[in-house]
């Protein structure tokens, strides 16, 4: 049993956090981020997120294992097919890691690499279903597994997304083949997040909110017109905008939406993005 | 009908390096009505070709420059223009094309890119709506193919960048499934969202194609 699926269960408040592999093979800065968290749960370890591309997710993992620190394995659809995803699975439980986050991915089209051809074989609720059949001890073609992994597979979920009912029966049906927790996109509306926690609590998914710590008002522009699925509304941008001190600004914003999750979610995921040492503020919310 | 379009002149030109007598293949089908390879713009390559100095020794519209057949004989009724030229220069999409070279071992080039099955909107204006995966979804999504409109293909509801009802690749574009829900919506029926659909069966896309359907 992981850590994140024991204190989930124990119904302790989680967080979670994230680390980047490098682009290239010097791990240091990767290590030194994931060994300086505190209080952190597991670490999710990113798939060429935003479609650049970086050392494998399954390696980082792997070496967050050996150096006790818990991985959640992001695997996006993107960049593998069905035999792929499920050779990747099988080695990453091999290789101690239990945590997994199952993802369509952002369309190639966003990151370095444009030209590349992407995959999509199947989609998160498909790979969802792939990794109950191989815990079970088969694989997609039905075969048997000699020594069949376990997961605690985990799943993505937009709770700002419009229109709601729309992402909604995307995220039931993850629900539904066997997702065992919710890491949210970035979430900024308390009031979006308790729309979406009032629908969820049903399903019996524990739901981490995501925390993204804003720098500045350049960068949240640059995430409402770069990255797919974060929306900053218009007024944090202006405080960001107004603030003398930017940086301050947004670790307050993010210690205001943790103190909303822990009324209403099971725990959280930090995107604090080179900025971990700030991690103990956010979570004084 | 396939839509194609006109590769550049510079990509013409290194194809045609060392080609002075060029015979002219237009296509009386799909890339006439795209205009990329019917009769005027076979006309146009002509006086392009001759003002970069190359000799143009015949040309032919063939009704359809996908029928092998068709195309063989055609070509056959221009033997002496074919055998004179150093190449054939081919206004056709890539199906166009492979009909001349399985007819000819003279050296075919092809001058127009393939971009996708495309309905007309209007003239200039083709959208792709169906990819020809061999594994038909629309009797369950309103009528609207997920595998083309949805950027990533997805058959079990959008994906995380969906906002607004617009895709993430293209804020312009509305999320295939944004439109699939909204007329299962007013059709008053749940369709492909009463089930998870599971994983495409790409084995139906036959690659090499060897489709033969008897009548």
């Amino acid at each position: 049993m992981s850590h994140l699926s024991e204190q989930l269960a124990s119904g302790r408040f989680v967080v979670t956090a994230e680390v980047a592999p490098p682009k290239g093979i010097d791990l240091q800065e990767a290590l030194s981020c994931a060994e300086g968290f505190d209080g952190i749960t597991a670490v999710n370890v990113t798939d060429n997120q935003g479609a650049n591309m970086r050392m494998s997710p399954l390696a980082l993992a792997a070496l967050l294992v050996r150096r006790g620190i818990e991985p959640v394995l992001q695997l996006t659809c993107r960049d593998r097919n069905r035999m792929a995803l499920q050779s990747d699975l099988l080695g990453a439980a091999a290789l101690g890691v239990e945590n997994i986050l199952l993802l369509s991915g952002d369309h190639a089209r966003f990151g370095d690499h444009p030209a590349a051809r992407p995959v999509f074989d199947l989609d998160s609720v498909q790979l969802l279903q792939v990794v109950r059949g191989l815990e079970e001890g088969h694989d997609m073609a039905g075969r048997p597994l000699r020594g069949a992994p376990h997961f605690f597979a985990g799943a993505a979920v937009s709770p700002e997304a419009e229109p709601f009912e729309l992402m909604f029966q995307k995220c039931s049906k993850k629900a539904a083949v066997g997702a065992r927790f919710f890491q949210t996109q970035a979430v900024f509306d308390p009031h979006r997040l308790e729309r979406f926690m009032e629908a969820a609590r049903p399903l019996g998914v524990p739901v981490l909110a995501g925390i993204l710590l804003l720098k500045s008002a350049r960068m949240a522009r640059f995430l409402n017109e770069k990255i797919p699925g974060v929306r900053v509304p218009a007024h944090l941008v202006e405080r960001l905008e107004a603030s003398s001190h930017p940086l301050e600004e947004g670790v307050a914003i993010a210690r205001d939406m943790t103190a909303c999750a822990r009324t209403l979610c099971a725990g959280v995921h930090l995107m604090t993005l080179g900025m971990e040492e700030r991690i103990p503020e956010i979570l004084q919310g | 009908m396939i839509i194609s379009s006109r590769k550049k002149n510079e990509e013409l030109l290194q194809a045609l390096e060392g080609k002075g007598k060029v015979f002219l293949v237009g296509c009386g089908a799909c890339a006439t009505a795209c205009r990329s390879g019917g009769e005027e713009e076979v006309f146009a390559m002509q006086e392009w070709l001759q003002s970069t100095g190359r000799d143009v020794t015949g040309w032919v519209v063939i009704d359809e420059a996908c029928h092998i057949m068709r195309a063989g004989r055609d070509l056959r009724q221009h033997r002496a223009q074919v055998e004179e030229a150093d190449a054939l220069l081919v206004l056709a999409c890539g199906a166009g094309v492979q009909s001349m070279s399985s007819s000819t071992d003279q050296r075919v080039i092809g001058a127009l890119d393939s971009l996708f099955l495309g309905n007309i909107r209007r003239f200039g204006q083709y959208e792709e709506k169906c990819s020809l995966c061999g594994d038909c979804i629309l009797n369950e999504t309103a009528g609207i193919c997920p595998v083309t409109n949805c950027a990533k293909g997805l058959l079990n509801g959008p994906c995380g960048g969906l906002e607004e009802g617009r895709c993430e690749v293209d804020r312009e574009i509305d999320c295939a499934w944004h439109l699939i829900f909204e007329r299962l919506k007013r059709q008053k029926r749940p369709g492909v969202f009463a089930r998870t659909v599971p994983a495409k069966n790409w084995g139906k896309v036959r690659k090499p194609g060897r489709h033969k359907i008897k009548s």
